[in-house]
């Protein structure tokens, strides 16, 4: 497998940056690839544009950033209108329904979305792991890594006491993305 | 971010994590610091770690006192770091210079961030290359390390102890905050398995002209609390450590040894690595995250059969001026990488320009990473 460039993109407080680390985590120390994770964000914790990319391969990366995403994740309306032109031809974009309205994308690109903000509501009564039902719903459509990898991550990552409702919520997403 | 309590063999860490493990590793028993983006995860991640060690921890109310800590731990017996970034190293270079001519072990951990001043405190720069070698007042060598990965903060920051500890000197770690923030891969060995260098002391004077500063062979160091006696000083000393501030001989001694004890040494200290140069017409000069988009860039020229290779200094300071002039009788030219607006260039032309031509290319824009296309078009355009 060469090398797959994903870039997640939403704003602060949506778990963006924690769901790229658990991706890069079940990657490099689970299934053994390399990993980089890298992120940008404005001096706002909530609220603000953050952006956080991550690469995996089975080889060495050499170069850490995502100038063109493989897989594009947008969580924002503004971070799709940031993020979009830099999606290439015959790549994937995954949207939360609610959140972000696609236009103006070209038909070449695989477009996925899924109601990860209003599931994690009305199914699990906290918006906090609307993140990990968009995990789920990448590895479910995806198939990059292992199911199995990312639950070991998100044990070493999320705190013990909201653990099982996030690992409830990733396979909540996983099953979204297996079915959708 | 790292709520898992314990670091696992090949774990997935932030870089400036991994340089707070790699100090762990390297027996660091003692930190002081004063947060700043994009340095903070190593003092907090210390604030944590350094107990469970049975170290120590400050969080002082300045970098001022931070470095000024670090120091008086290191006489104390300690392995000592701090870290901080451009604007808290500027407030550190008097004490550094102090650490300098004390001949003080210590690790000092440059996070570079957006510069000059306050600058930009979350974007990467490579701002503070000669502010580490000439912030501090008078002729004085330093020892720097450039990392350019996770693993690299890891490993770079036990030799940083090590080559403190055996040249008694401050040494520099410059990092920036792309790569201390940057999560990757890192592979940590078993103390067991790592060459550490421990500190030589002196046990007992060996009479009235025992040496216990400015010796090029490196004096033993008398840490206190071992019964010995020591003046320890910033002003012109003798060997024996008492000042003499009148007397220009006893100055040009103290500037020449503490000199030259890096610099006739610079072949034990100096690293370079070098990629694809065999053949190479074209060798690229970066060092620290600058080289992985040189690296990647050689590697795209490389399908093209353009013969170009890369020269990375992992040790930027003592500067390694003999190595770069072999590699300027070998290719016609030099391009120099860096995200500034040319550090150390000078320095490589000093030594390549008699053999080679030498040209700078800097980042379209100061604060990010090369694209490969502006590296690859700058190799056509010189090939």
């Amino acid at each position: 497998m060469s090398e797959i460039g994903i870039r997640l993109a939403g704003l602060g407080g949506q778990g963006v940056v924690l769901s790229s680390v658990i991706i890069g985590r079940a990657a490099s120390v689970f299934e053994n690839m390399e990993a980089v994770q890298t992120q940008t964000y404005g001096s706002d914790m909530r609220g603000g544009d953050v952006c956080s990319e991550i690469i995996i391969s089975e080889q060495k990366i050499l170069y850490p950033i995502v100038n063109y995403p493989d897989i594009l994740v947008v969580l924002a309306q503004k971070a799709f209108s940031q993020h979009i032109q830099d999606l290439k031809e015959n790549r994937i974009l995954i949207t939360d329904k609610n959140l972000v309205e696609v236009n103006n994308v070209s038909k070449n690109i695989k477009h996925f979305c899924g109601s990860f903000n209003n599931i994690a509501i009305d199914k699990f009564k906290d918006n906090r792991v609307a993140n990990m039902i968009m995990l789920g719903f990448l590895i479910g459509k995806t198939k990059i890594l292992s199911q199995a990898s990312l639950e070991k991550a998100i044990v070493d990552l999320v705190p013990a006491n909201v653990m099982e409702l996030n690992i409830q919520a990733f396979y909540e997403g996983v099953i979204l993305g297996n079915n959708l | 971010m790292e709520k898992n309590k314990k670091i696992r063999n090949a774990d997935f860490l932030q870089g400036n994590i991994a340089c707070a493990e790699g100090a762990i590793m390297a027996g660091c028993n003692f930190f002081a610091g004063y947060p700043i983006t994009p340095a903070s995860e190593i003092a907090h991640h210390l604030s944590k770690r350094m107990f469970e060690v049975g170290g120590t921890f400050i969080q002082t109310e300045d970098e001022i006192a931070a470095i000024a800590n670090v120091l008086g731990a290191s006489w104390g017996g300690a392995k000592a770091m701090t870290a901080t970034s451009g604007p808290g190293i500027s407030l550190m270079l008097e004490n550094i210079g102090l650490g300098v001519v004390t001949e003080t072990p210590c690790v000092i951990v440059n996070v570079q961030r957006g510069s000059p001043s306050t600058g930009s405190p979350s974007i990467h720069m490579q701002g503070d290359m000669l502010q580490s070698k000439f912030g501090s007042q008078g002729d004085y060598q330093i020892i720097a390390l450039a990392p350019s990965s996770s693993q690299e903060m890891f490993d770079l920051t036990i030799e940083a102890f090590n080559l403190s500890e055996q040249f008694r000197t401050p040494v520099f770690i410059l990092s920036d905050s792309l790569i201390g923030h940057m999560r990757e891969r890192v592979e940590l060995p078993n103390k067991e398995e790592l060459a550490l260098f421990e500190r030589r002391r002196l046990k007992s004077y060996q009479g009235i002209n025992q040496k216990i500063f400015l010796d090029e062979k490196v004096a033993l160091m008398p840490v206190f609390g071992n019964g010995l006696k020591a003046n320890v000083t910033g002003s012109t000393h003798k060997e024996d450590g008492f000042r003499n501030v009148s007397d220009p001989k006893i100055l040009d001694n103290e500037i020449k040894v503490l000199s030259n004890k890096i610099l006739k040494h610079k072949k034990e200290i100096i690293r370079i690595e070098e990629v694809n140069l065999e053949d190479a017409d074209v060798a690229i000069f970066s060092y620290g995250l600058s080289s992985r988009a040189v690296l990647k860039s050689i590697e795209v020229a490389r399908k093209e059969r353009i013969k170009v290779g890369s020269f990375r200094p992992i040790t930027i300071w003592p500067f390694p001026d003999e190595e770069i002039k072999k590699l300027s009788n070998r290719v016609k030219t030099i391009i120099v990488c860096e995200n500034n607006l040319g550090q150390l260039l000078p320095f490589v032309k000093a030594a390549a320009c008699e053999n080679c031509q030498v040209i700078f290319l800097p980042p379209k824009t100061l604060g990010t990473l090369y694209h490969t296309m502006e590296i690859i078009e700058k190799i056509k355009e010189v090939v």
